[in-house]
């Protein structure tokens, strides 16, 4: 049923609010994108534009950096306000300094007090809880435990006994069974450009046209969900009136705009503690509602700088409450607030805006930061001073990731966002499943192994008879590990249907949800560790000589290598192709296994930080890597192992196939300030150039780290000196002094390109 | 035609313009105190490699050194100890590229064995380590002679050229000699730019790994305020020797 544009606007209020814009799809039915097309203003000039901090920001900033000092001191939690179950209107409004805040909204009632979401799971509540010195009420465990299932009880009744075998072992880990997935882009920009009426309105079409003939299972559970989904906004307009504002009708003003949209993105943090909660692709969208008001002249640059700045702020103390546990596979307490900024649009004209810009800008008026996840959309016809103020962020805050528009957007259309680190999806017309990772490198030892685990010592893969030769044979191994990665495979897919039936079960995101299409492509989003390691030890095999060591059991559990074996990261066919050939076959074998909720099967080459606890769970492996040693980060080569400098190491990288890796290819590039460039200047257009060629090559993700390493062995040794120091990992950015020394260690030890 | 090669980089920024592919030769003729690529020395040693195998490891990168405004860089140890190869490479570089061709050279080097190199040379960056000649033979364990008489050769024939000196505390930082090569550049008239390399030590474990004593033990990198002073006094001397 679609309304007639009159009637819409008297209901809504929308004619005030829509004053001045153009096009008309969009009134009608429900499509920002067409909205954003329309009205946007591309920005092609420099960065003079841009204002400073103002006053209050800078008090507000001051304050937030304080209690983060404070958070830090003890123990990385400051408050917990254990006796309230967060929902949407759980909390009384909270604010910084409410005279100051021209953006306001908090996830609790005080800043950096972090909430408790116990639908993934009571344990982890409780634990995290107790980690930080704090404890879960007794009645509150038992309602989570007797009276009301949680995700992760719901998952464990249904594990088979092999999956419980599997996640112990770590061929499959950091998988969501215990916390929220997360992942799921709302469309939050729906807030701002229709008001929650309108919204709700349209879902309860939705809902109508599902009153069929046939209620089978599909129709009941998105009819439940339909009906979650209005709820949920209606609590949405309930916590915004709670600070005084209506948000029933579209917003008027910018202010208005980023408040609406920020409100619906607090809903959906103050409901789900999933483990990236991406904002989506906002920046080019409110610049339209600030281009309006200065024509007006109801807004001046430092104003609209302003408004962002408030509204990153409060982006930036987005907190979780998390148990140590977690931290060690995504370390640094990260949220994934992830912007994605720039981009083309499908006509031919660019995405960026000068709210691009403001964006990036807040970094140097509020100094570097590892949230919002800023993730720069790039391709190789954005325009020239855009990327060049991009290198110049890059080399001064190394805040900032890469993401090659030129092959996404033929996938995935100009309104996609980018959840978490790598994973586009078009905006409120696609979600995902989260499924963490398996682990080739453990696999490629169990085809050794006749599938016994080399730490655990017992049966987990399937029983093949072990490789007993001398020398390893190259053919040999690789037809067993074919078998493997066969059962793998299955296991894999058959767990991560087991996870994301029950948490849409029991922990189903419904504000997230009611900001999407009814109907919607859903990916299963599988995922690969030790890509490097798996790939090194194929090439080792057939180009060296590679003797096993075995212990008592027949167990291989070290490695002599004779002679030298080409390593991935030279840009050298003879190892990239096994790399290729990997990531295909892999890909190839999820496909052939069904996804719950028929999403389609998807894959990513990431470990975010988890790939230092794989590598203590894995053996020591044919390429002459050591038991619990890291693996390198995503797609990255392995430390040391890329002689031939950067640009072999990235052109290795980027022959990685999308198509067969659609969620994403993460590699993290770290360089020495000097080694790109002697002036500043320099600096800035020659990382530009190699983004373009990374970009025109076809590589997908690229972090840019530009510092010293003895800049961050004094970190470590003196955290207090660098507050603020943000580095960039696979996907995400951390706070330097976040990471476990562990974690310290391994970037320190990476690979920085440029050093003598 | 076989070249001898140290080591490739794919990316370099700091010798010359924008991102270069960067060829280090193997085999140098000077014995500097403050080398930080002793092992490029042995004119024995090294991987044998024909210029197509170069322009082979070039190819995948064209797009970036195009980009950049870069190309490709030949430094060594010294490249003009193996000039006929290296004019041989530049040859084809500019034929199948088109890319901007440096050469960084300390100048010891016949002025009649470059003249082939220097027709596919774009640009030359050379160093000028110390202008007195004893201290130039202590620090290098050769005169200085022939690199100037190479620097009057590369002036006679206008090629540009970006001089480069490392800065060394209580070496080469004398005024005397800082204001001798201000002078000697400011007559060189196709010089567009003088770097002023603060000496570091990042080449020192090298020496260690070769089982050398390293001469310049105790020497610290300059400071900010020495390289200023030192920047001074060449770029004085060198406007004044201009205007002469």
């Amino acid at each position: 049923m679609v309304m007639k544009e009159t009637d819409v606007l008297k209901q809504t209020g929308a004619k005030e609010a829509w004053r001045g814009f153009e096009g008309a799809a969009w009134r009608k039915n429900i499509n920002v994108n067409d909205f954003i097309e329309r009205n946007i203003s591309s920005y092609e000039g420099d960065d003079k534009f841009l204002a400073g901090p103002t006053e209050h920001t800078v008090e507000l900033w001051d304050k937030i950096s304080e209690l983060l000092y404070q958070e830090r001191q003890n123990g990385g939690v400051l408050d917990i306000d254990v006796d309230t179950i967060s929902s949407i209107t759980s909390h009384a409004p909270g604010y910084i300094e409410k005279d100051k805040e021209t953006i306001v909204g908090l996830q609790t009632d005080a800043p950096l007090r972090r909430s408790v979401q116990p639908y993934g799971g009571i344990r982890m509540a409780a634990d995290a809880c107790e980690a930080y010195g704090f404890k879960l009420p007794d009645e509150m465990i038992r309602l989570f435990t007797e009276i009301r299932k949680t995700h992760n009880q719901g998952v464990f009744d249904a594990y088979t006994s092999e999956m419980r075998t599997a996640r112990k072992a770590g061929i499959v880990t950091g998988l969501p069974d215990a916390y929220g997935r997360g992942r799921i882009i709302g469309d939050y920009r729906r807030v701002a450009l229709y008001g929650v009426d309108r919204l709700i309105k349209a879902k309860k079409v939705e809902l109508n046209q599902l009153e069929v003939d046939a209620m089978t299972e599909d129709v009941i559970r998105l009819r439940e969900e339909l009906s979650e989904q209005i709820r949920s906004l209606q609590e949405l307009k309930q916590m915004a009136a709670s600070y005084g504002f209506d948000i029933s009708a579209p917003a008027t003003t910018a202010k208005e705009a980023i408040q609406w949209l920020y409100f619906g993105y607090l809903a959906a943090i103050k409901e789900q503690n999933g483990a990236a909660m991406s904002l989506g692709r906002v920046s080019s969208f409110l610049d339209i509602y600030i281009e309006r008001d200065f024509a007006e002249g109801a807004l001046t640059e430092s104003e609209a700088q302003e408004l962002v700045d408030h509204f990153v702020m409060k982006l930036r103390i987005v907190k979780f409450l998390r148990t140590p546990d977690y931290n060690e596979l995504f370390s640094g307490d990260p949220t994934w607030v992830t912007e994605s900024i720039g981009g083309m649009g499908l006509n031919g004209k660019t995405r960026v805006t000068k709210n691009s810009f403001r964006f990036l800008h807040t970094l140097y008026n509020l100094g570097p930061a590892p949230e919002p996840n800023l993730t720069v959309l790039w391709s190789t016809q954005l325009p020239e001073s855009f990327k060049n103020f991009c290198a110049k962020v890059s080399a001064e805050t190394s805040s900032i990731q890469y993401e090659n528009d030129d092959i996404m957007r033929p996938h995935f259309g100009d309104d996609y966002g980018i959840a978490c680190c790598v994973s586009a999806m078009r905006i409120g017309k696609q979600m995902q499943f989260f499924g963490a990772r398996a682990n080739l490198a453990k696999a490629l030892l169990y085809a050794i192994n006749g599938g016994v685990d080399e730490k655990l010592g017992i049966q987990v893969g399937p029983q093949l008879a072990p490789i007993t030769s001398e020398v390893l044979d190259y053919n040999e191994v690789a037809a067993k590990f074919e078998v493997v990665q066969e059962w793998l495979a299955k296991l894999y897919m058959n767990t991560l249907n087991v996870i994301h039936y029950m948490h849409d079960k029991y922990c189903y995101e419904r504000v997230e949800m009611a900001l999407h299409d009814r109907d919607i492509l859903r990916t299963m989003a599988c995922g690969i560790a030790g890509l490097s390691v798996a790939a090194d030890s194929l090439s080792a095999i057939k180009h060296a000589k590679v003797k096993p060591i075995r212990d008592e059991r027949g167990l291989a559990v070290d490695f002599v290598i004779e002679g030298e074996y080409p390593q991935y990261g030279n840009n050298d066919d003879r190892v990239d192709s096994i790399a290729i050939d990997l990531v295909e076959g892999f890909m190839n074998k999820l496909r052939k296994h069904r996804a719950y909720r028929d999403a389609l099967p998807t894959m990513s080459v990431l470990t975010i930080t988890s790939n230092v606890v794989y590598g203590k769970k894995t053996g020591t492996t044919p390429d002459g890597r050591k038991a619990g040693e890291p693996f390198a980060p995503g797609a990255n080569p392995m430390h040391g192992r890329d002689r031939k400098g950067a640009l072999a190491s990235l052109t290795s990288v980027s022959k990685l196939p999308y198509e067969s890796s659609l969620d994403g290819i993460s590699n993290t590039f770290s360089i020495v300030p000097k080694a790109l460039g002697k002036e500043p200047e320099a600096r800035f257009s020659n990382l530009a150039a190699l983004l373009d060629g990374y970009a025109s090559n076809g590589g997908h993700h690229l972090n840019v780290n530009v510092f010293d390493r003895e800049h961050l062995i004094d970190a470590m040794e003196h955290p207090e000196k660098y507050p603020q120091l943000t580095i960039r990992v696979s996907g995400y950015a951390v706070n330097f002094n976040k990471l476990t020394k562990e974690q310290q260690l391994d970037v320190i030890n990476r690979t920085f390109h440029g050093a003598i | 035609m076989l070249g001898r090669i140290h080591s490739i980089d794919t990316f370099g920024t700091v010798d010359g313009p924008g991102i270069r592919f960067v060829l280090f030769m193997q085999g140098c003729a000077l014995q500097c105190q403050f080398c930080h690529n002793p092992d490029t020395w042995d004119t024995s040693i090294g991987r044998h490699v024909t210029v197509d195998d170069i322009i082979a490891e070039i190819e995948p990168y064209v797009n970036y050194y195009r980009n950049s405004g870069g190309g490709i860089t030949v430094t060594g140890g010294e490249p003009t100890l193996q000039a006929p190869f290296v004019a041989e490479l530049f040859k084809r570089v500019k034929e199948r590229f088109g890319l901007h061709t440096a050469l960084d050279s300390s100048g010891f080097c016949e002025p009649r064995n470059a003249e082939e190199l220097m027709k596919h040379t774009d640009l030359v960056l050379l160093d000028l380590k110390q202008m007195n000649e004893k201290k130039h033979v202590v620090l290098t364990s050769q005169s200085n002679e022939r690199i100037l008489r190479f620097a009057a050769y590369l002036t006679e024939i206008e090629k540009p050229i970006w001089i480069r000196h490392v800065l060394i505390p209580g070496i080469t930082d004398d005024y005397e000699d800082l204001s001798a090569l201000g002078q000697f550049v400011g007559k060189m008239k196709s010089v567009e730019k003088v770097e002023l390399l603060p000496y570091h030590r990042m080449g020192v474990y090298k020496w260690q790994q070769l089982g050398r004593e390293y001469p310049l033990e105790g020497v610290p990198s300059p400071t900010d305020q020495e390289v200023a002073r030192a920047r001074q006094i060449i770029d004085k001397a060198r406007e004044d020797a201009m205007i002469e």
